[in-house]
């Protein structure tokens, strides 16, 4: 099983190189540009095949390494 | 008083912390590898700065859970004094000794300078030998060290006494211009200044001697 996981920082951090790459878009002659934000992609492969209990062990991965969730969000997309 | 300083892969400034220590105490510490299981009898415990694991995934976040990162967390239950500089801070905050973390700069340029701190109490193991309200300079050198925590963690560290150090003027975006924090037994403090390169003069700076002189002071076996 693939998944793969998406790290965002939370609503109401400020995110300065999302901001930054923001002002780049609008200095490339971009216009309409709003917020930008980063984050980070993550793809695991798994052994696992049950659906439930792969998303159950993403969550703690997420929770313990993978995202510090003082600042970040997650998200698991479970990809076949 | 017996010092072990934890060396990752990727540490810079553990033998400057190294010196800083001994000149204090005139022990030489224990220099611990990463991967060791075990720590030997110690009083205070040195997480020093650099890139561990070169910064991947986050500052601290793989050191955070190295085998001997265990070890420091059970000591520090135990009431051994833990002191984290720089990339040492962001390894005690994500390893969850302390709380809040350290975001990327505001002005997402990496800040290698002199900074004026204030010593906001000298009732610690830590500021003893400083005077609560001094202005001390001691220099930063990171791309990380914007302390975030949510509103009722920040008031927790105000209500509680628990800020150490406050910059002067804020380089890096910090909450209410933190610099350093403590635990709330005041056993554990985590900064992102160096006092360890500011404890000789032939380094260009002498107030972050009196850290490790306080240490000595309080620690003394």
């Amino acid at each position: 099983m693939r998944a793969r996981i998406h790290i965002t920082l939370k609503h109401g951090v400020l995110d300065p190189q999302g901001k930054a790459v923001g002002q780049a878009l609008a200095a490339l002659g971009f216009a309409g540009v709003g917020e930008v934000r980063q984050g980070k992609v993550i793809d695991i492969e798994l052994a696992e095949t049950d659906p439930g209990r792969a998303r159950e062990s993403l969550r703690e991965m997420c929770e313990r390494l993978l995202a510090n969730t003082v600042i970040e969000d997650y998200e698991i997309d479970l990809t076949g | 008083m017996k010092t072990a300083v934890i060396v990752f892969p990727g540490s810079n400034c553990d033998r400057d912390s190294a010196v800083a220590v001994e000149a204090a105490t005139g022990r030489a510490p224990a220099m611990v590898w990463h991967g060791e299981a075990a720590l030997p009898p110690v009083d205070l415990i040195v997480i020093p700065g650099g890139f561990a694991y070169g910064d991947y995934l986050r500052s601290g976040a793989m050191a955070a859970h190295s085998p001997v990162m265990r070890e420091v967390a059970a000591k520090a239950r135990a009431g051994v004094a833990v002191l984290g500089i720089c990339n040492g801070f962001q390894v005690l905050t994500e390893a969850g000794l302390l709380p809040g973390a350290l975001m990327r700069n505001a002005g997402l340029r990496f800040i290698c300078r002199d900074v004026a701190l204030s010593v906001e109490r000298d009732d610690t193991i830590f500021t003893r030998r400083y005077r609560a309200g001094a202005t001390v300079t001691m220099p930063v050198a990171h791309n990380d060290g914007n302390y975030v925590a949510d509103g009722e963690t920040v008031a927790r560290l105000e209500g509680e006494g628990l800020v150490a150090f406050r910059y002067r003027e804020n380089p890096n975006g910090s909450t209410a211009a933190i610099a350093g924090i403590l635990d709330p037994a005041r056993r554990i403090l985590g900064l992102m200044p160096h006092p360890e390169r500011a404890a000789d003069s032939v380094l260009g700076g002498t107030d972050g001697r009196a850290l490790f002189e306080g240490l000595a002071d309080s620690l003394a076996a």
